[in-house]
């Protein structure tokens, strides 16, 4: 593909493209019997995406990864926080604006079917984010057929078809060609693949993989597959009940995790490879309620290794390695950890 | 690592299906349409009404206010008057006919009405949400909680009688149940992934709204609207029965119905004339509207 991308790298390399911080989103609920209630459904979000990386954020149903996604996407506005896109913050004056913003950020959908307009043919789709930012119609309907030859369907064969005559596995091609159709810089992937049977989810992987290369993209890569979070992300990001629990390399996230809920997840995933089974026990139970969250650690409900301490304090992200960081006090010394007495888990 | 991945792009395992390949979304729809038998049959049956109807002057034998009092009640049958005469001795095809204008007139103008004004206020709750949507949704719900006869009635009662205040009366009626089901389709496109994808572009309302949501609610919602034409006819000839729709001597069914009342005695078969008539047209709509229905779930 001729069309390449034309980065405008604003603040360098070393500028992460993409800064969280303290990103919070509470909803609100309860009505006039219970009185007024939020669910916590992200709490405190600081994280750094780089320019050309992929950040993994792994956690399991209800922790917060979609709410995270939207709230990035600006697809819903936060109860707290601010997001600086390649040094300018976003939405406010002096800074990037809303609308340049979401041209740079572009989203995939886990469901390849409700993110296609049923009545639009997979070229339309594509071609009307540029339409929307002003491509004549033409150019638009050419840059949708270069995108899709780019994510492997034949443009003769597919632009005038509409989604329901494509597979899961197309459709979720034609997705992502969609999403880099305003040539954005960072791509929010929430579960791309885990709607897809494993030889499609192989194949759309490396697709992504192919195309980060090609456009110098930066992906946001949400999931609760763990094994493909290694083998797609950098660095990874373990979410737990709308808080970190765990973030840094992937190797060090898969080899020396620090937080007990990370290694439980890892504990939790069917491993071929005998010599990689683990003897701690998998995770049992639902995580609590985000309305009403546990004082202290997050995960000190279902920690086997729970002490007083979890319950009194909260953990800070403590570095436990080159820029691996994990919210749990049995990873301090000095954290009170050490001499207490063990909860009842 | 544990898992390794092959590398390369391969076509999915899905073959693509070669026949349709200039398939457009109506043309499916027609399609699926032809092979309805039902409702092939009752639409058939809707556009020959339609056609008599329309042309009524042309084809029926007599004027529909032509009687003479020594020709009353005529069976069905009777040389001249095929489907016999009432109770006025006028003739009960021609009637028909001619009544079927008012009838047809009545039934479907409030439904297109209600369809325009409450389809446009329904999408824009859907789509606007929030405290507009509760609004537009909690006024709603009070004319919703009227029975739909009744209101007709009442409305149709204090504006007083005629063909103008009994379309009005009607309109009232069928606005409330489109909003709601305008908005709750209009809702449920707007909260999918698409909308929320067209969002994410950085589009404009107008254009998700023209672009995404209408091509998308228009459809469900017009099948909706072509349900309520059958009651729509049934509760405008109840008007008229009542004395508040069309005025004698102008044939339309419901009243005509009203006033061959007395001779259900003596002729139940022309008595029931009308009552066929706004039974045949009510149930074909209702077919059509079904089948409308499911040719144009895109999934099926």
């Amino acid at each position: 593909m001729s069309d390449t991308q034309q980065i405008e790298d604003r603040g360098g390399p070393a500028q992460p493209l993409l800064i969280v911080k303290g990103l919070v989103k509470h909803f609100p609920i309860g009505s006039v019997f219970t009185g007024k209630q939020v669910v916590r459904a992200v709490d405190g979000l600081d994280f750094t995406i780089d320019k050309r990386e992929t950040l993994g954020i792994v956690g399991e149903s209800g922790c917060g990864k979609s709410t995270a996604s939207r709230l990035i996407m600006s697809l819903i506005a936060p109860t707290e926080g601010e997001i600086v896109f390649d040094g300018d913050l976003v939405g406010a004056a002096g800074g990037i604006s809303l609308a340049e913003y979401r041209r740079q950020v572009q989203m995939v959908f886990q469901d390849s079917y409700s993110s296609l307009n049923p009545r639009l043919t997979i070229e339309e789709s594509i071609a009307y984010g540029p339409k929307v930012h002003g491509t004549p119609h033409r150019e638009a309907g050419e840059r949708a057929r270069d995108l899709l030859q780019a994510v492997g369907l034949a443009p003769r064969q597919y632009a005038r078809r509409f989604p329901h005559e494509l597979s899961g596995g197309q459709r979720q091609r034609v997705n992502i060609a969609r999403a880099l159709a305003l040539r954005p810089r960072l791509i929010i992937l929430d579960e791309p693949v885990s709607a897809l049977d494993k030889s499609v989810e192989a194949q759309v992987l490396n697709l992504l993989l192919d195309l980060k290369e090609q456009f110098g993209l930066t992906y946001l890569f949400i999931s609760h597959d763990l094994n493909v979070v290694e083998h797609v992300a950098d660095r990874v990001l373990v979410m737990y009940l709308g808080k970190i629990a765990e973030l840094g390399p992937v190797d060090d996230i898969f080899g020396r995790a620090g937080h007990p809920y990370t290694r439980a997840l890892l504990a939790s995933r069917p491993s071929m490879d005998p010599t990689r089974r683990r003897t701690q026990p998998p995770l049992v139970g639902d995580p609590p309620n985000p309305i009403n969250p546990p004082s202290g650690c997050r995960f000190r409900t279902r920690c086997a290794l729970a002490r007083e301490i979890c319950a009194e304090r909260e953990p800070g992200l403590y570095e436990i390695g080159a820029g691996h960081q994990a919210a749990c006090h049995a990873t301090q010394a000095d954290s009170g950890y050490g001499d207490s007495r063990r909860l009842a888990a | 690592m544990t898992t390794t991945y092959s590398s390369g792009i391969a076509e999915d395992a899905a073959p693509p299906k070669v026949a349709e390949n200039d398939d457009t979304y109506w043309r499916a729809v027609g399609r699926r349409l032809m092979r309805d038998k039902v409702t092939l049959f009752c639409g058939a049956i809707l556009m020959l009404m339609a056609a008599l109807i329309l042309f009524a002057p042309l084809v029926a034998p007599y004027g529909p206010t032509d009687g003479s009092i020594v020709r009353r009640l005529k069976p069905i049958g009777t040389p001249g008057h095929l489907l016999g005469t009432d109770e006025l001795g006028r003739d009960m095809l021609s009637r028909l006919l001619h009544g079927g204008r008012y009838s047809w007139f009545v039934g479907i103008t409030p439904v297109a009405i209600a369809f325009l004004v409450g389809g446009s206020i329904g999408i824009i709750a859907g789509f606007a949400g929030g405290k507009i949507n509760m609004a537009i949704m909690r006024v709603t719900d009070v004319f919703y909680a009227f029975p739909s006869v009744l209101l007709a009635v009442a409305v149709s009662g204090s504006l007083g009688a005629g063909i103008a205040n009994a379309i009005m009366s009607l309109t009232i009626v069928f606005i409330p149940p489109i909003i709601r089901v305008a908005e709750s389709v209009t809702t449920g496109v707007r909260n999918l992934d698409y909308a929320e994808a067209a969002r994410a572009t950085g589009a404009g309302a107008r254009s998700i709204v023209v672009v995404h949501i209408l091509p998308n609610v228009l459809g469900p919602i017009f099948v909706y609207a072509t349900s309520l034409v059958g009651v729509s006819m049934i509760v405008a000839s109840g008007l008229s029965f009542l004395g508040l729709g069309i005025k004698p001597p102008d044939p339309e069914w419901g009243l005509m119905l009203n006033t061959l009342r007395s001779a259900i005695y003596s002729q139940p078969m022309i008595a029931t004339l009308p009552g066929i008539c706004i039974f045949m047209t009510s149930v074909c709509f209702n077919f059509v509207s079904d089948g409308l229905r499911t040719a144009m779930d895109v999934r099926a």
